[in-house]
């Protein structure tokens, strides 16, 4: 088992480094005139956008068009990203239901009248647009449900192998996904939580667990161009927000009572304690938005700056430093996705732990 | 700013997405998964309690056996001992009574012998006396037939009674 998975990890890492030297390649062989900005390189890997694009063939982006969908005032409006011909700099228009569209660093405008350009005042904002609801399938959209789908394969099927074997022995990928689940239950539901309400919260916390950990991991595989769901504040803000949710809804008098008049202290004490505690409430869902926004972004932007190098110097002796300091990065990079996913989902049952918690004075 | 801006069509599809996955992982996939390593652990643990049981039960039949035949033995012991202080009781309680009796017997014979020999002396002594007042009478008769013997006689007697 230890071999399997030592093998397995070995295995990813190479293809990981491969996949790294192959993508540097591509970059390499089409010599860009003007000046490499590597900050927009990274902030483009980094952030989300409307096209998936998977690479640079002679200076033609190749990529996967994903569907627009805007609610503007006059109704809905759907087309295919493929519709702004790659454009991310306003400059070309779509024409829709008699709306007129331009995407400028991958953000959606709704062009006024006669205007042709979108153009900002002082303080940024848009003078002759406006931003309608912008509900599209962005590329880490469209990675969430690949993340979903596999997800709900590989869980679905290691459900169905527990029927068929004789008294519940696990084969098959339940071999392999059953000690992860017992993992999430036996280290982090029921020391947190207790053993008599567990149960409860074991869905939530399995499906943040294994969500969270199969989108960094997605984040990492360079091919899908780093879609970096989990890191983007976003999706850890919807986490953070359920987490927030169960905590508040599940949270028994004595919960309430430690925030508002904590026990066993002195009254200013209390009068003191009550609006840190109050604004406890709510830093603690925060903390882990940003907690895992950070460093799952972090972590992107210091391979991708470390490929930068390359490119900056303009030299390809670089490079196998580069390709070391990186492979050593995306190593300590994997075992983060584990990590983060492990504290995400241990804070949120220790919060959920600390919101059942009985009085015990 | 726009990376730590959330997009408004990334949490709509992520609360979407998120709520749907666990709705549909839970049915699916957590329940049954977590239902049947539940299962198997309490097998496991009431197959491990059944056999604790069969071995506390197989140990106190042990110790049974063990008391009941200890017991068994304590008794043979006991009555061993009892038949051996019986036997050594009864010896001794012959020996007694033999020895009293014997000792009664012996001070009967004893007695009679004594009765026997008072009476044998009794008799010896009447034989005695009248052989002697016989003998007397004869020894006199004869004596005194002659003046001589009755001197000689008296001068013996005083010889006799001058030795005394």
């Amino acid at each position: 088992m230890t071999v399997n998975t030592f093998k397995n990890v070995l295995f990813s890492v190479l293809f990981l480094s491969i996949s790294i030297v192959g993508f540097a390649k591509e970059e390499k062989e089409n010599p860009e005139k003007e000046k490499f900005d590597a900050k927009e390189m990274i902030m483009h890997h980094v952030k989300d956008a409307h096209e998936f694009h998977v690479i640079d063939i002679n200076g033609e982006p190749v990529s996967i068009p994903l569907p627009i969908i805007l609610y503007s005032d006059n109704g809905l409006v759907t087309f295919m990203s493929s519709e702004f011909h790659h454009d991310d700099s306003g400059h070309h228009v779509v024409e829709k239901n008699g709306m007129k569209f331009v995407k400028l660093h991958e953000k959606i405008y709704q062009l006024d009248g006669n205007a042709n350009s979108v153009e900002f005042d002082d303080e940024h904002h848009p003078v002759n647009a406006t931003t309608p609801w912008n509900l599209s399938i962005t590329r880490n959209v469209f990675m969430m449900w690949v993340s979903a789908i596999v997800l709900i394969l590989i869980f679905v099927a290691a459900a169905r192998t527990y029927k068929k074997s004789e008294g519940n022995v696990p084969t098959g990928i339940a071999g392999f996904v059953e000690p992860l689940i017992v993992f999430v239950r036996d280290d982090i539901a029921r020391p947190m939580i207790g053993e008599h309400k567990y149960k409860k919260y074991m869905p939530y916390l399995l499906t943040i667990f294994f969500f969270i950990w199969i989108n960094n991991i997605f984040g990492l595989i360079p091919i899908l161009n780093g879609a970096n769901l989990s890191g983007n504040i976003a999706f850890t803000m919807v986490l953070a927000l359920f987490t927030f949710i169960i905590t508040t809804v599940s949270g028994n008098a004595n919960y309430w009572k430690h925030i508002f008049w904590m026990p066993g202290v002195p009254v200013p004490m209390k009068l003191f304690l009550m609006p840190i505690e109050l604004i406890g409430i709510f830093t603690k869902p925060i903390s882990l938005m940003i907690r895992l926004f950070a460093n799952i972004t972090a972590g992107h932007i210091i391979i991708l700056a470390l490929m930068s190098l390359i490119f900056i110097f303009e030299t390809v002796l670089i490079a196998p430093v580069s390709v070391a300091f990186s492979l050593f990065i995306t190593v300590i990079e994997i075992v983060v996705t584990a990590i983060q996913a492990y504290i995400f989902t241990i804070l949120s049952a220790l919060y959920f732990g600390m919101a059942t918690e009985e009085a015990h004075h | 700013m726009d990376l730590v801006t959330p997009g408004f069509g990334l949490v709509i599809w992520t609360i979407i997405t998120f709520l749907c996955l666990l709705f549909i992982l839970r049915k699916f996939a957590w329940k049954p998964i977590l239902g049947a390593v539940e299962d198997r652990e309490t097998g496991i643990k009431d197959a491990l309690a059944s056999a604790e049981n069969a071995r506390k039960e197989m140990e106190n039949l042990k110790a049974d056996n063990e008391r009941i035949l200890n017991e068994a033995r304590a008794e043979r012991e006991a009555m061993l001992k009892e038949a051996r202080e019986i036997k050594n009781k009864m010896i001794a309680d012959a020996k007694n009574e033999a020895q009293s009796q014997a000792n009664k017997m012996i001070e009967q014979a004893q007695t009679a012998i004594e009765s026997e020999k008072k009476a044998a002396m009794a008799e010896l002594r009447n034989q005695v006396a009248t052989l002697s007042v016989d003998i007397a009478e004869k020894v006199v008769r004869e004596e005194l037939s002659n003046k001589d013997k009755q001197l000689k006689l008296v001068e013996s007697m005083l010889s006799d009674a001058k030795l005394n």
